[in-house]
């Protein structure tokens, strides 16, 4: 027999682990990974394959020559990066796009803060946005989805919010736009059909990821829940107010990344506040923020912003949002 | 079904040793009974070296208000009384005693007949409870005469019998109520009496069926006592997590049990108390389990106090090949036993035998702001943070501002946490560092 | 164009200086009155913070000094009597001199000599381990080997030695401010002064268990046997609680008590060695020492029990 061992309490520890959370996330992604690529073929794997192997190269140059420290590569969270950001890229972006992206994501904006659990911001978005600035055209070249590994036709279509913000802009009414784009029904978005980043074709591939990740304890439902009611609240009272400028809920909440950033993106341990009261406020905060955007901003989609802006408050929640403690409240 | 509001975790019960029914364990040639089995001064010795003693006599007197008196497990003579390693290696004062054969006190009344009548006012009772040296047998081990004498101006409402027995696999709460269901209800309602007629509630998880029948069928001539089923959830039997499910009142910060009118003991406890108003008994002798999926026969037995723990092993089947940690206690709030010579006590409820697959450490990885622990947390607290700021050193104020010392350090946060991080090893120390500081501060 | 540069410009330089001119007289409002000798005396401090002084950080320690009449016992004894007469020569006192001190581990319980008698699984901190129980080996008193006092140090001056398993203190680099000592929960680290060339002579061990249990434990424990008590010519060493004690301050570095110990728990540190390696000198009188320990113990049991 060995040494015995001695150490304090508890001697048990329950089946969570880091490794096991992130290959849930991965997972829960993994319906809509494949719908993307059933829908954009050849070139949405090719970027995924650019995305997650440049993400996970990058850590490992970084940990293994800059910080010589322990490679973390495989305890997956940078592979969920990599599967993020490919599904927020247009489907025909160029897979240079992806690299870069890629590099961005990991290197600055979660290794410069000192690797995992260290970043404010979200990796993944972080790389979509710098690409959105940097690479205008190529970020915003929408494909419309395509039957199985099709040929990429790489000039049909933007998507359902760039159309509307067009059409408004150009003086016509949301009932008008929507008239002339039959696909627009809020029915054909749940099951895929709309213009958008890779991980957007289908609505329900992401909800049901929303529920394994539930059932799998691995997030909690009250930032995705928070922000779709915020959002849900907002678009209902604007549309009513001015139905032929504002488009109502439904088409809000399927439209977009709203539902990944809302999923996925915006829940993402790191970057999210601890305690259910912040939750609330942060999810409540990224409704907000979206809305506002893509009313009254000039792009037409403000998920990611919105997400970005959310994660500085994370700290900030995190210091007066309190968990509710035992033994100072309901006394009799 | 109800439970308790805050946190919690969901542990594997392994509750593997249920079906073995409690089996006296003769004492061995050689006991050292601890003068220190209770929370507060450790007990006086009264004997020497060369004396005889009986079993059940004191051996050990309290040497303060928050004390006990020890008694004599075996009948023998005195080998020495010397300072003897605890579990945990430290010394502390021990009586020897060499067994000669097994006479009792002639006043303990061993016959199996319940006594129901309970005879005696408050006061009678009160002193019997301090002579025979109950104390709380969940594993805090506070004098339960102190605990049922609640100072001038406060009252009991409740009586809490506790039966949750929340921790993984001890099953010697869930024994003793399934074998002993009518002494356990009688004591309750002495200590109910001594509380001036309180109601009285036994609290048993719903992993224990058979326990809740029992005790169900042994409460029917007792209008007072009622028995309620807890929903599974670590950690129920916590007094205050107990608290909170029964009465949805929770315990300020700071105060005690006893000033939301709730007095919790555990049913241990409550039957060494019928044994020792009823039957004149000392506490002597406990069940204790003796489990873990390596032992090849996990048992409850009755020991007596004193035992060496490799002694109780022994007659478990002995030290298995794969076995890494001896834990006495459970494996939440157990403690790791550095000594296998140490001996049982008032409080050892179990020992507890796990592989190094089941018990060792992963290696720590970073913080990945989860928030599991803020979640599981029973005491709202956020262990993250209060590691973080123990770590930065000497951040008492914020940890304080935090409120680190209603930290029960019942492990949840480092059970629950994916990256491994030793989160209660470091708020225990800083928890006993504000301590320290707060009650300097009382002082001046 | 040019409008637009130009009231730009106008705009901006405004604004510019009614904030400068409204933070000008909110300075003055809330000017803290300070005496300008704490400056002064901090910038000869060394500046690490420490607190080995007993003072808060440096600046907590210049304001002691200002604020006190005489110097008295106020030292940093990072800066030692150089900075002290700095300090004195700013302030117009006199300073006080004080002898270096140095952090000596008293204890000698390494892998060879007191072997794990079971396996630490937790947090590797001292502290914690301390409060968990009696340790990892049989000795209840020894080093724990967790590197709390290395962690403490602020000047690198302790590194804990792989092999041995225990913290070394690298004299020319010790401040002697204290930190390592008060990190310490065994209380193994002692500061105290050395003697010419650094030189020391130091009872290794810090276990007061019986002799039999301590030689038990570990092969270079103090016996409590008082054999270096009695060779003493100084009246130095003090036999307590089955423990000799050197009084550094009484101590002239004869080293007769080194030779007489039979478990090679005094040491000498310093001192030129010939013959031997000097890195191997600690280790070589304990292994000598160890097969004669047999006879010594048996005595030693008889005048502890």
């Amino acid at each position: 027999m060995a040494k015995t061992i001695v150490s304090p309490a508890p001697h048990v520890h329950s089946e969570f682990s880091t490794v096991r959370l992130m290959r849930d996330v991965l997972i829960a992604l993994a319906p809509a990974v494949l719908v993307s690529l059933y829908f954009y073929g050849w070139n949405a794997l090719l970027l995924l394959v650019c995305c997650v192997a440049t993400c996970m190269l990058v850590q490992f140059l970084i940990e293994k020559y800059m910080m010589k420290c322990p490679v973390t590569v495989m305890d997956c969270s940078c592979i969920v990066t990599g599967v993020l950001l490919a599904l927020n890229l247009p489907p025909a972006a160029p897979w240079w796009v992806a690299v870069i992206g890629s590099v961005v994501a990991i290197g600055i904006a979660k290794m410069t803060f000192g690797g995992l659990g260290q970043n404010v911001f979200n990796p993944a978005l972080v790389g979509r946005v710098f690409l959105l600035i940097s690479f205008p055209v190529a970020m915003t070249t929408w494909t419309a989805p395509q039957s199985w590994f099709g040929g990429v036709d790489a000039f049909s279509g933007a998507t359902p919010l760039a159309l509307i913000n067009e059409g408004v802009r150009n003086g016509q009414t949301v009932q008008e736009i929507l008239a002339a784009n039959p696909g627009l029904t809020p029915a054909q978005m749940l099951f895929a059909r709309a213009g958008g980043s890779a991980g957007e074709a289908s609505v329900i591939a992401l909800l049901i990821g929303f529920v394994y990740l539930l059932c799998r304890k691995v997030i909690k439902p009250h930032i995705p829940v928070a922000i779709w009611v915020t959002v849900a609240v907002m678009t209902g009272i604007f549309s009513l107010c001015n139905p032929a400028e504002y488009t109502g809920p439904l088409f809000n909440l399927f439209t977009g990344g709203l539902m990944l950033g809302s999923i996925f993106m915006a829940t993402d341990y790191v970057t999210s506040p601890m305690t259910d009261k912040g939750m609330i406020i942060f999810g409540v905060g990224i409704g907000v923020l979206t809305v506002l955007i893509r009313y009254f901003g000039s792009y037409p989609e403000g998920v990611s912003f919105a997400i970005l802006i959310m994660n500085l408050t994370v700290p900030l929640l995190n210091k007066y949002c309190k968990p509710v403690r035992y033994g100072y409240g309901r006394r009799k | 079904m109800i439970t308790f509001k805050i946190g919690g975790v969901h542990p594997h019960d392994n509750k593997i040793a249920k079906e073995a029914a409690i089996a006296p364990l003769a004492p061995p040639a050689k006991v050292a009974i601890s003068m220190a089995q209770h929370l507060g001064a450790p007990a006086t010795p009264v004997v020497a070296k060369g004396d005889k003693v009986l079993v059940g006599q004191v051996i050990g007197e309290p040497s303060g208000f928050i004390s006990g008196f020890v008694h004599s497990s075996v009948s023998g003579t005195v080998a020495a009384v010397e300072p003897r390693a605890d579990i945990a290696g430290n010394l502390v004062p021990h009586v020897v005693i060499d067994v000669e054969g097994d006479e009792w006190d002639p006043a303990i009344d061993r016959s199996e007949a319940i006594v129901k009548e309970i005879k005696g006012t408050r006061e009678e009772i009160l002193d019997k409870i301090k002579a025979c040296g109950i104390v709380g047998m969940g594993g805090a081990t506070f004098p339960t005469h102190v605990k049922l004498n609640p100072p001038a101006g406060k009252t009991a409402e409740f009586l809490i019998i506790n039966g949750a027995e929340c921790e993984p696999y001890v099953t010697a709460d869930d024994r003793l109520m399934r074998e002993k269901p009518e002494g356990i209800v009688i004591g309750a309602a002495i200590m109910a009496k001594v509380l001036g007629g309180c109601k009285c509630f036994i609290c048993i998880e719903e992993n224990k069926p058979e326990a809740i029948a029992a005790m169900q069928k042994a409460c029917s001539g007792y209008p007072g006592i009622e028995v309620l089923k807890l929903k599974k959830k670590y950690p129920q039997g916590g007094e205050k997590q107990l608290i909170d499910a029964v009465t949805h009142r929770q315990v300020p910060s700071g105060a005690l049990p006893i000033d939301t009118g709730c007095v919790v003991q555990n049913v241990a406890t409550s039957y060494a108390v019928y044994e020792a108003v009823q039957k004149n008994k000392p506490l002597f002798e406990r069940a204790m389990t003796v489990t873990g999926q390596c032992v090849p026969e996990p048992r409850n037995f009755l020991v007596r106090l004193g035992t060496p723990l490799s002694f109780v092993l022994e007659a478990a089947g002995g030290v298995p090949e794969d076995a890494a940690k001896f834990i006495s206690g459970g494996p939440m709030m157990g403690k790791a036993v550095a000594n296998m010579d140490a001996t049982t006590q008032k409080g050892s409820s179990c020992l507890l035998l796990l592989t190094e697959e089941q018990t060792r450490r992963k290696p720590e990885s970073n913080c990945i702001r989860c928030g599991k622990c803020t979640d599981a947390c029973p005491m709202g607290l956020e262990p993250w943070l209060l590691n973080k700021l123990s770590r930065a050193g000497g951040q008492y104020e914020a940890l304080e501002e935090n409120k680190i010392f209603d930290c029960i350090e019942c492990g949840c946060c480092l059970y629950t946490c994916p990256a491994n991080i030793p989160l209660l090893d470091m708020i225990r120390i800083n928890k006993a560092e504000v301590m320290k500081i707060i009650r300097s501060r009382a002082k001046k | 164009m040019n409008s637009t540069l130009l009231a730009t410009i106008v705009i901006l330089t405004v604004i510019g200086i009614v904030v400068a001119v409204v933070l000008y007289f909110v300075a003055q409002k809330f000017k803290v009155e300070e005496d300008e000798r704490i400056d002064l005396v901090e910038a000869c401090l060394p500046g690490a913070n420490c607190g080995g002084c007993g003072s808060a950080g440096c600046r907590d320690f210049a304001q002691r000094v200002v604020a006190a009449p005489e110097i008295g016992s106020l030292f940093c004894p990072v800066g030692g009597n150089d900075v002290m007469q700095k300090v004195a020569k700013v302030l117009g006192r006199e300073a006080v001199a004080q002898k270096k001190m140095v952090a000596v581990v008293r204890c000698n319980g390494t892998c060879e000599n007191r072997p794990r008698t079971n396996d630490y699984d937790g947090l590797a901190s001292c502290k914690v381990k301390a409060a968990l129980y009696s340790g990892d080996t049989g000795c209840r008193y020894g080093c724990l080997g967790c590197g709390d006092c290395v962690a403490a140090c602020k000047f690198g001056a302790i590194k804990m030695n792989p092999e041995t398993g225990l913290p070394e203190v690298d004299v020319t680099k010790c401040t002697g401010c204290g930190a390592c000592a008060a990190a310490c929960p065994r209380g193994i680290i002692e500061l105290r002064t050395t003697g010419p060339k650094d030189r020391m002579v130091v009872v290794l061990c810090n276990s007061k268990d019986k002799g039999a249990v301590a030689r038990k434990a570990c092969k270079a424990a103090c016996i409590g046997c008082a054999k270096c008590q009695k060779v003493c010519p100084f009246e130095a060493i003090k036999v307590e609680n089955n423990l000799a004690y050197i009084d550094f301050n009484v101590c002239k570095l004869c080293t007769k008590c080194v030779s007489e110990c039979p478990t090679g728990a005094i040491h000498k540190f310093n001192f030129p060695e010939k013959p031997a390696a000097p890195a191997a000198a600690p280790a070589a009188p304990v292994e000598k020492a160890a097969p004669a320990a047999v006879k010594p113990e048996v005595k030693a049991k008889e005048v502890t029990e």
